[in-house]
């Protein structure tokens, strides 16, 4: 039993690990999709593409890697949640097909250029909507009658916010990817977007927090119960100090594309590491709010686990090849290291 | 008219899988060919090679994503649309499909951005490398899917817990009486599907009398791996279906159109229309005895026929049976092709043989209808079994209302062929463009085309920018 429990613990902790991974490398990349209606130029819409085309089919990887360690490690919560969820995630793999051709179609079109444009920014944008929609039903809970599976649950009005919030912080993380990866005129662009969505989405952050302490009263116990509120306080205090300094190193890149601003010290890399930071925060919180549950108030993760022989066997392929595949992924962002170059590289 | 959940689930499915495996079964095979050329630039210097590698390489950048996008809707629609079945074969199938994203598309992900962006940014050696990864990765992920998939037709190595499976042994569940076979049948199917498209690709080339020698090399080579790959296909087919006849009698007995409940002295049919009602075939034009040659090795042989169980437990006979003669057709006239081109060859005509190349020019889809053919006879051939005897596929549908897999159904059918003709239009525009040529690539050794030039400019760059701390200079000119 004991053995049991830690065995199932390690794959909740493993599927937290492959979505997490997915929110950060997809995130930026998606976001890529959301912020392209801000940018105007072809020469922009270009740069935007290409500072991701070598990386986002990898990125996708990990939703399918979260997708199967749910279907394998907890068979009965990928078959409800599956379900439940059903147009919620057919639209969004709609839009993560149509976003992920139109990496390989922009750059080969001449005439249906401006289809493709609006084929990755939909579908970016619609992709993480529905991630989002999802993510919100959770938190929220799915009715006890799930069962029915014909019921629109994840149609709410706080599911609905989680849906924007989840499309802000993506493009967030998008400025933060282009602050790293350009300069000039564009990277000043990407600071600018970057530090008004950082207001926004810590604004978000704060309204979903306050939504969910005041509907659900099983998160509000969890949060101010006894003393959890004194161990869980450091979550949103790191929020802030995080945001504060993403939102400081931001504004120093953009004084700095003008002439008059004296010099600062400017850090390019580390408002990615800011915002990705934030993600984790956000996502420690919500692992606060939910566990033990797959499908909150449904399913706890040991209800739905697999036998023994399914975990067991998992085991050594996910000790072998994810530190292996952590190793050459990050081998191939520094194959591509630096600023993404404006001429044509590559096959 | 009542909708049906479990026929538009079904629907669904076999359209989505249908579309997917199309791109798949060509990436397997033109990886490989990739990485094969590109092998022979490094070891020859012969440019030529690297000019089919370059060339080739972009039609399957475009394959690839099709691939990948449509793969990621798979690996949600066993859930979306076959709930029960998740939960009940998820120990199973979960963990094999766990492994197939951790052993292989994780290591595709990781090298195509190599293989398609990084030809500036790495060594030749180091490309290499990356092109080979990807093609084995392909094998591998076909390995582990096709593991599962065989679970499903020939079940062992479980035992049934409280409504769900659990396995026993994974050593008999991976290789599971079908596995090794239909492993090795469609690694065999993909890479002769691209073998075909370049074949046809190049022949269309000498056709029109453009980039000549580009295309008697394409042409070439893959006339020589089809004359090796065509007849092995045949043979392992072969043992393929000796292993269907002892492991799915009655799938068998569909392909073969045999109804009678024993039936020795089987003849093999070129043709017949099977009628599922009357339980017999009409317009039966046959071989006497040779149905029984082939799969028991003796003239008089015994084979179970479909009569042999309830009429609830058969498959759609019509559908297994014209598959089945459809991917056998494609399959005798590939050899065809490949013992024809083979004695051009040895006359020395295969270049000027205009009435030869006409036809293969045309032969780019015949591979992918094959595998779509093969496919259909082992999936509807299963029916009604989603588990082979063990669990009914219209039992373990997800309980959704008929409207809304309607609606999903229609979306991915208007997604999908809206889609394939983009996919077509890019591929003709590719060809139509053709290589680039040789002398364009020979800089590819030297310069700023030169392999690793675009890292080490980086890197200068990044010390020019501490050194100076002045905006970079604009690399435009580059290209």
């Amino acid at each position: 039993m004991e053995l049991e429990l830690s065995v199932s613990l390690f794959y909740l902790l493993l599927l937290g690990f492959a979505i997490l991974m997915y929110v950060l490398l997809d995130g930026f990349d998606l976001g890529m999709g959301i912020l392209y209606p801000w940018f105007n130029s072809d020469a922009e819409h270009d740069h935007l593409m290409r500072s991701v085309a070598h990386v986002w089919d990898g990125n996708e990887t990990w939703l399918v890697f979260g997708g199967v360690i749910l279907f394998g490690a907890f068979p009965a919560a990928y078959a409800a949640i599956a379900s439940t969820f059903y147009l919620p995630i057919v639209l969004m793999l709609i839009g993560l097909i149509f976003r992920g051709v139109a990496f390989e179609y922009r750059f080969k079109s001449d005439t249906s250029k401006k289809y493709w444009n609006s084929a990755f920014a939909i579908g970016s944008s619609l992709a993480a909507f529905c991630q989002g929609l999802m993510l919100g039903t959770l938190v929220q809970g799915v009715p006890t009658d799930f069962i029915d599976q014909s019921s629109f649950s994840w149609l709410s009005p706080f599911s609905l916010f989680c849906g924007l919030a989840v499309m802000a912080g993506y493009a967030l993380l998008a400025c933060c990817y282009l602050v790293m990866k350009s300069r000039g005129e564009l990277q000043h662009k990407a600071a600018r977007y970057g530090q008004r969505l950082v207001l926004i989405v810590m604004l978000s952050m704060l309204l979903v927090s306050l939504w969910t302490v005041w509907i659900e009263p099983e998160i509000r116990a969890r949060w101010f119960g006894g003393w959890h509120a004194l161990w869980l306080i450091p979550l949103p205090l790191l929020s802030v100090l995080a945001a504060r300094l993403l939102f400081r190193d931001l504004g120093r890149v953009n004084r700095s594309h003008k002439a008059e601003t004296a010099v600062q010290e400017r850090h390019e890399e580390r408002p990615f590491w800011l915002a990705s930071g934030l993600f984790l925060l956000a996502f420690v919180g919500l692992l606060v709010s939910v566990f033990p549950y797959l499908l909150p108030r449904q399913l706890t993760y040991l209800e739905a686990a697999a036998p023994d022989s399914s975990l067991m066997f998992m085991l050594p392929g996910i000790f072998i090849f994810l530190p292996l595949i952590c190793a050459y992924t990050l081998w191939g962002y520094k194959i591509f290291a630096g600023k993404i170059e404006d001429y044509q590289e590559g096959y | 008219m009542e909708l049906d959940v479990s026929i538009l689930s079904r629907l669904q499915f076999a359209f989505t899988v249908s579309f997917h495996i199309i791109f798949p079964s060509i990436t397997i095979g033109l990886a490989t060919l990739i990485a094969i050329w590109e092998g022979l630039w490094l070891k020859t210097g012969n440019p030529q090679y690297l000019q089919l590698a370059k060339f080739w390489i972009k039609p399957f950048a475009i394959t690839f994503g099709m691939g990948v996008v449509s793969g990621i809707v798979l690996s949600y629609e066993f859930g979306t649309n076959f709930s029960k079945f998740s939960e009940m074969a998820g120990a199973v199938i979960g963990p094999l499909m766990a492994y197939e994203v951790l052993t292989a598309f994780f290591l595709e992900a990781g090298f195509l951005g190599v293989m398609l962006f990084g030809w500036q940014r790495v060594s030749a050696r180091m490309h290499f490398f990356a092109t080979v990864t990807v093609a084995v990765g392909t094998w591998i992920s076909a390995f582990w899917i096709i593991a599962a998939n065989s679970w499903m037709q020939t079940p062992q190595g479980h035992q049934f817990v409280d409504g769900k499976f659990e396995v026993v042994s994974w050593m008999e569940v991976i290789f599971n009486p079908s596995m090794p076979y239909r492993f090795f049948h469609m690694l065999l199917a993909a890479f002769i599907t691209a073998t075909f498209v370049v074949m046809a690709t190049h022949a269309w080339y000498l056709r029109k009398g453009q980039h000549i020698d580009f295309g008697r090399k394409g042409l070439s080579m893959t006339l020589w791996i089809a004359l090796v790959l065509t007849p092995l296909q045949a043979w392992v087919g072969d043992l393929h279906g000796l292993n269907v006849k002892e492991h799915q009698p009655v799938k068998l007995a569909a392909m073969e159109g045999i109804w009678a409940e024993k039936e020795a002295n089987v003849p093999l049919l070129l043709f017949a229309l099977p009628d599922m009602k009357a339980e017999k075939n009409h317009y039966e034009v046959a071989v006497p005895g040779l149905a029984s040659l082939i799969l028991t090795h003796s003239w008089d042989g015994e084979l179970q026929g479909l009569k042999s169980v309830p009429a609830a437990d058969r498959p759609n006979v019509p559908m297994v049976f014209f598959s089945f003669r459809v991917m056998v057709g494609i399959g005798m006239l590939m050899i065809g092709v490949a013992l024809l081109g083979a004695y051009l060859r040895w006359r020395g005509t295969l270049y000027q043989s205009n009435w030869f190349l006409w036809p293969v020019s045309f032969m780019a889809p015949t591979g992918i209808i094959a595998v779509l053919a093969g496919w259909y006879v082992v999936e509807i051939g299963r029916q009604p079994w989603i588990i082979y005897g063990l669990v009914r596929t219209s039992e373990v549908v997800s309980p959704l209302p008929a409207e809304r897999v309607l609606f999903s159904l229609t979306l991915f059918v208007l997604t999908y062929s809206l889609l394939f003709a983009v996919y077509l239009y890019f591929m003709r525009k590719l060809i139509k463009k053709g290589p680039a040529p040789v002398d364009h690539l020979q800089q590819q050794r030297i310069g700023v085309k030169a392999s690793g030039y675009a890292l080490s400019f980086t890197k200068t760059l990044a010390t020019d920018a501490e050194t100076s701390n002045s905006p970079a200079t604009d690399p435009k000119g580059a290209n």
